[in-house]
Formats: structure tokens, C-alpha cells, sequence
């Protein structure tokens, strides 16, 4: 196994803003260890949400490289890069996004079913999640007849269904109050303990600081990398 | 075949879990869509067909027997009827004796007995009242007074275009009786011969033919035309239902009835004009088929184009997560397909079970014909084949557009 299964040089992103251009990431490096839990923070702007769609390859960056597992992403086509999102990839997005006409166990077979699996195989793989999550009675139930609790929880279950490398966050919590927002980080510690790697956005430092590492982003350049030992998994 | 089968996993549950009224309105602008695509040049076909079906049934036949180019009359006439009535086909038929004639009304009042008067001048035709009746159910068509009597003389029937109340048109060379009644006595002109008649019953057709005739019965007009051979002008058949004309009229031909008559089908015998009339709406039908298949094109886009912008979103965490462009494209596909077939089925049981059986019930009607709706089976099915085709591009291109925009941006919905 690579020492590494993230690997980030030099990455450029920039945006067009009216007659200039707005440099959002500029030649960032970043690495990641297999199982390890970072957090990236920062303020509003400072990039860390674009570093995550980068590393997630939901965009491209203007330059530089991104290798994850062994895998030169800037070789691969769209569907390659589909295709990768689907096998080794897992999402968490703030605002949950969960396709509203499919209920708790749809929404998170729907990956599965994309690889091939039999409706069977694939639905006893969402249960197995949903049950991770504490949701095993709300397999029927629709988005709309959840708690946004709950549905970031299916949003978590989504993601772990397919058995991904890495997981991403982007803002879990940022929608949930204190109480679900606990239930939501726990969810991510005890999948981290189980050895999954978490790449998570958070502008809550008492949620960053209970992951392995701590990323801080000012102005599209990392300004601080602090590791709590103490959290290690062992 | 994977990509097909989530993509129809996936249109299944949009379907399934969209609002019921969207869906319904939705079906109910295809099921409108299907009608115009088939009922507006099913209505103008069916015009023009009515038009033919009431010369066939009130004048023609399924057989028109009549004379050949240079004979004033059917030769043999009693042979060939015997002939017709001995084919295993023939339901009935009716011989007819034309002739020319002039009808006179109020000739008494004339000033100078050299004065046209109240007069019109036209075809008359002598009928086996019973054997007519049978054939184009003529009895069925007085408007008023009766119908002849096998032993009825000197009784007319007149058409309604012949007088001026039920026709109001008058010119140099067609002119029509300003003041003629039934039970009025009239004076016809036959030849050199004379005779004052009176007018027992009025018909009124959709068939310009019969309209404008006079009618006898045949045994005091054969007298009149001196045609006491019994040899006809014409004779009209129909067949048992079913029957193929053309078998029959090849039996009449090996019989050596050609010989002595023309026999024609009824389509051998349909006018050109009619024919081309026929083509000529058929040919607007399709035009204004065209414009519906487009307008169902665009209508399937609209609603597609729509659903798929509303949902770009969600499009954009489909492909996030890993779901190919493909299967997205193949559950929007699947969703147009869905509307048309349902707005199709529907459309098809209403035209088939509603409006044809309403229209042959419930004639529309227009001055010469009683307007049907023409639409076979084999017709609507490529019609409903067409929609189809037109909904599975209406509804790929609308669901390519979107799917091809940036995944983050759909995301984001920036």
C-alpha cells in the first residue's frame, strides 16, 4: 500500500470574476494517509470547500495533480472519473442531497445498483449501512419524512453503502443543530475507527479538532497543519 | 442493458412519486396531442369519403352495370340481370331506364304557350320502386309526400335540387321549379310525348345524381321512352356483405357480360374528381398530421426540458455519486415514453371506441356528404408509431442538454 492514498501537488483553481480572474487555490499541496481523519477549515472563502470538490473530482483544477490510490486522475476520462466516484468515492454534502422521489434504502441501493449488483444484493448492502447508522426502521421512509438528522444520516449511509477509499464531507453539520450534529460527527468517528478514511470540510472547530489532523485554509493556501496525536486510532 | 434497466428503476420512482395532477395534465395534453394528430385529418379524409360512400350507397352500388360507349342501352337486359341474380354474391340489384325530360309547373298560367314558364329540364329514371329501394333504400330519402307503388301512373318523385325552395339557385343553363308542391299536378315532357303527372313524393340526397332526377316507375316509363324490350340504362347492385367486387365482376366478365354491357366496381366507376379529392384531403390530412407530430414534439420537449431543469440538481448529485450520464438520459427517455404511450392508449380507445362509433352513429352534416371519421387501424397505429419516434428524440435531446452541464455547477446550482 502507498504511504499516501491522497496525493495533491501544486493544485491551481481559479474563477472567472468579471473582467479578472480569482485565484481560489493556489499550487496547494496536500497528502492524506490511508485511515486517516482530516478536517479542513478555515473561513468563509479561504477555499476549503473548492480543495474538497478538487480532491473528490466533482471539478478539475486549472493545474496540478491529483493522484488517489495509485491513480492519476488527471489521465481519466468523464466516465473514468464517473465510474472512479462511484467505486472508490463517497460524498456527504451539507444539505444532505437526497433524491426526493427515492425513499432512505433507494437512495442509498442507487450506488450499488450502478455496480452492477442485483436489487437483492444491492438492498441488503443499504440496509447493512442504513443499520450503521441508526436508521434501520426508517428504510421506506421518504426524505421529505425525515428529520434533517436522519437524512444526513441516509446521506452518510449513501456513502459508506459501496464500501468507498475515502469518504468527503462538506459541511455535515453545518445545517443540523448541536444535538444532531453530535449524532452525525459520532457517525464519522465510529467509521473512522473502523479504518475508513474521512476527508471532512468544518467550520466548527470543535468538530475539527476531533479528527486526526487539522488543515486551516487562508486565502487558497494552507496556513496551519496540526495532527492530534491523541486521536490516532491505534 | 444495465443502464436501461436503472434508468427505468429511476424513472419508475419519479413517476410514481411526482404529483398526480402534473402527471395527469401532462397525459391529457398527449391524449389531446394523439386526437389532433388523428381525428383533424381523420374528419377531413372522412368528408370526402363520406361524399363517396353516399354515391355508393345511394346511386352506384358495389356493381354499376351500364351501357357500353357507342349503345344507347344495356343490350339483352333480362339476360343480364338473370346472370347478375344468379351470382352466389349478389344481395340485390335495380335496373334502371333513363331518358331526358322537362318538367313544366303552372303551365297554365304561361301568357304565351311558346313561354318557358315555370320549367326545368332534366334526367328522368324509370325504377322497380321495390328493387331501388333495395338497392340505395331510396324510400328512406322523401322529405315529403311518399314513396312510389309498383302499380302507381302518371306519379312522380322529384329531387329537391330540382325546386327552387329546397335549391336557390337559378341560371341560364340550370334552372329549378319556383312553385311546385306535392300532390301539384305537373306537365312532363318525354320525347314528343306530353302528359300531365302529379308529383307524389320530394328525395332529398347527398348524392348530386339522385337530387336532380325525376323518377317513374319503370313500367310507364319504358312506354314513355319507348323501351318496351325491357332493355336498361343502367343497373346498380350490391353485394352480400363482405363480398369482394372484383371476384364478381370477373365472374360477370367470363359470363360474356362485358359483351353487351361496362361492368365497373364501384371504385372503377368512382368520378376522377373524386378520387383526386380523395388524395387532395388525404394529402391536408397528413400536412396537418405533420404540424401535430411537431407540436407534440415540442410539447413532449417543453415538459421534459422543464422537468429535467427543475430536477438539475438532483441530476448533478446523480452523477456525483456516480450514476453515468446515460442512465440519467435513459430515465428521462423512459418518462416521454410513459407519457406518450398512456396520452396514445387513451387516444386510440377514444377514437376507436367513442368518436368512430359517434360519427358513424352521429354523421356530420355537410351539404354533400355525411361526414365520417376515417381512421384505420393500420393508419392510427403508424400515426401512434410516429408520436412515438417524435417523443423518444423530444425527449432525449432536453434530458442530453441538461446532463451535459458541469456536475459541481448542477450541484451547486450555480
Amino acid at each position: 500500500m502507498s504511504e499516501y492514498i491522497i496525493k495533491a501537488d501544486k493544485i491551481v483553481k481559479k474563477y472567472k470574476s468579471g473582467d479578472g480572474e480569482l485565484v481560489v487555490l493556489k499550487e496547494l499541496d496536500l497528502y492524506v494517509r490511508p485511515g486517516e481523519f482530516l478536517a479542513i477549515t478555515g473561513r468563509s472563502g479561504s477555499g476549503k470547500s473548492t480543495l474538497l470538490y478538487q480532491l473528490g473530482l466533482l471539478d478539475h483544477p486549472n493545474s496540478g495533480d491529483i493522484v488517489i490510490d495509485g491513480v492519476d486522475t488527471h489521465e481519466l476520462t468523464t466516465n473514468e472519473r464517473t465510474d472512479f466516484r462511484l467505486k472508490e468515492l463517497g460524498y456527504v454534502f451539507q444539505d444532505y442531497a437526497l433524491l426526493p422521489e427515492l425513499n432512505s434504502l433507494e437512495n442509498v441501493a442507487l450506488p450499488l445498483l450502478m455496480q452492477g449488483l442485483s436489487k437483492r444484493d444491492a438492498e441488503a448492502g443499504a440496509v447493512v449501512a442504513l443499520n450503521k447508522v441508526g436508521l434501520g426502521d426508517k428504510l421506506y421512509n421518504l426524505p421529505s419524512q425525515l428529520s434533517g438528522g436522519q437524512q444526513q444520516r441516509v446521506s452518510i449511509a449513501r456513502a459508506i453503502g459501496h464500501k468507498p477509499k475515502i469518504i468527503f464531507a462538506d459541511e455535515p453539520t453545518a445545517n443540523l443543530d448541536s444535538e444532531t450534529s453530535d449524532t452525525v460527527i459520532k457517525s464519522f468517528l465510529e467509521l473512522h475507527g473502523e479504518g475508513q478514511t474521512i476527508v471532512m470540510v468544518s467550520h466548527e472547530p470543535e468538530y475539527a479538532r476531533l479528527a486526526d489532523r487539522v488543515l486551516t485554509l487562508s486565502d487558497g493556501k494552507i496556513t496551519g497543519d496540526i495532527t492530534n496525536k491523541h486521536n490516532h486510532k491505534k | 442493458m444495465q443502464a436501461v434497466s436503472l434508468g427505468f428503476y429511476l424513472a419508475y420512482r419519479q413517476l410514481k412519486r411526482s404529483s398526480k395532477w402534473t402527471t395527469t395534465l401532462i397525459v391529457f395534453v398527449m391524449t389531446l396531442t394523439f386526437l389532433n394528430l388523428v381525428v383533424i385529418s381523420g374528419i377531413l379524409v372522412g368528408l370526402i369519403q363520406g361524399a363517396s360512400d353516399a354515391v355508393k350507397s345511394q346511386y352506384m352500388g358495389d356493381l354499376f352495370i351500364s351501357t357500353l360507349n357507342d349503345k344507347k342501352y344495356i343490350e339483352n337486359t333480362p339476360a343480364v340481370v338473370e346472370t347478375i341474380q344468379n351470382l352466389p354474391w349478389t344481395e340485390a340489384l335495380s335496373t334502371r331506364y333513363n331518358g331526358s325530360i322537362t318538367l313544366e309547373a303552372n303551365y297554365k298560367n304561361k301568357v304565351k304557350p311558346t313561354d318557358k314558364g315555370d320549367s326545368v329540364s332534366t334526367v328522368v329514371t324509370g325504377i322497380d320502386p321495390q328493387d331501388e329501394d333495395a338497392v340505395t333504400n331510396l324510400g328512406s330519402m322523401i322529405i315529403e309526400g311518399e314513396y312510389l307503388n309498383p302499380d302507381d301512373y302518371d306519379k312522380i318523385l322529384v329531387g329537391s335540387l330540382l325546386l327552387r325552395r329546397y335549391f336557390d339557385f337559378d341560371s341560364a343553363g340550370f334552372s329549378t321549379l319556383k312553385n311546385a308542391e306535392v300532390g301539384d299536378r305537373v306537365r312532363v315532357t318525354i320525347g314528343s310525348t306530353q302528359r300531365e303527372v302529379t308529383i307524389k313524393g320530394i328525395i332529398k340526397t347527398k348524392t348530386d345524381e339522385v337530387s336532380r332526377k325525376v323518377f317513374f316507375v319503370d313500367s310507364q316509363l319504358r312506354g314513355l321512352i319507348g323501351r318496351e324490350d325491357n332493355n336498361g340504362t343502367e343497373i346498380a347492385v350490391t353485394l352480400k356483405p363482405g363480398t369482394d367486387p372484383k371476384i364478381a365482376k370477373e365472374a360477370l366478365a367470363k359470363a360474356g357480360i362485358t359483351e353487351l354491357a361496362k361492368v365497373q366496381t364501384f371504385e372503377d366507376a368512382e368520378p376522377k374528381f373524386v378520387k383526386d379529392l380523395k388524395n387532395t384531403f388525404s394529402l391536408l390530412g397528413n400536412i396537418i398530421g405533420s404540424i401535430g407530430l411537431a407540436v407534440a414534439s415540442i410539447t413532449i420537449f417543453i415538459v421534459i426540458f422543464i422537468n429535467a431543469i427543475t430536477r438539475r440538481k438532483f441530476i448533478g448529485i446523480l452523477k456525483g455519486i456516480g450514476i453515468r450520464s446515460n442512465v440519467i438520459e435513459y430515465a428521462y427517455v423512459i418518462q416521454s415514453i410513459f407519457y406518450a404511450a398512456i396520452g396514445t392508449i387513451i387516444g386510440m380507445l377514444i377514437v376507436f371506441f367513442i368518436l368512430k362509433p359517434f360519427f358513424v352513429a352521429h354523421p356530420i352534416n355537410f351539404p354533400f356528404s355525411d361526414g365520417i371519421l376515417v381512421a384505420t387501424p393500420l393508419g392510427t397505429t403508424i400515426r401512434a408509431g410516429l408520436l412515438f419516434l417524435a417523443t423518444l428524440i423530444a425527449g432525449y435531446i432536453p434530458a442530453k442538454i441538461v446532463v451535459r452541464q458541469n456536475t459541481l455547477d448542477a450541484i451547486l446550482g450555480r
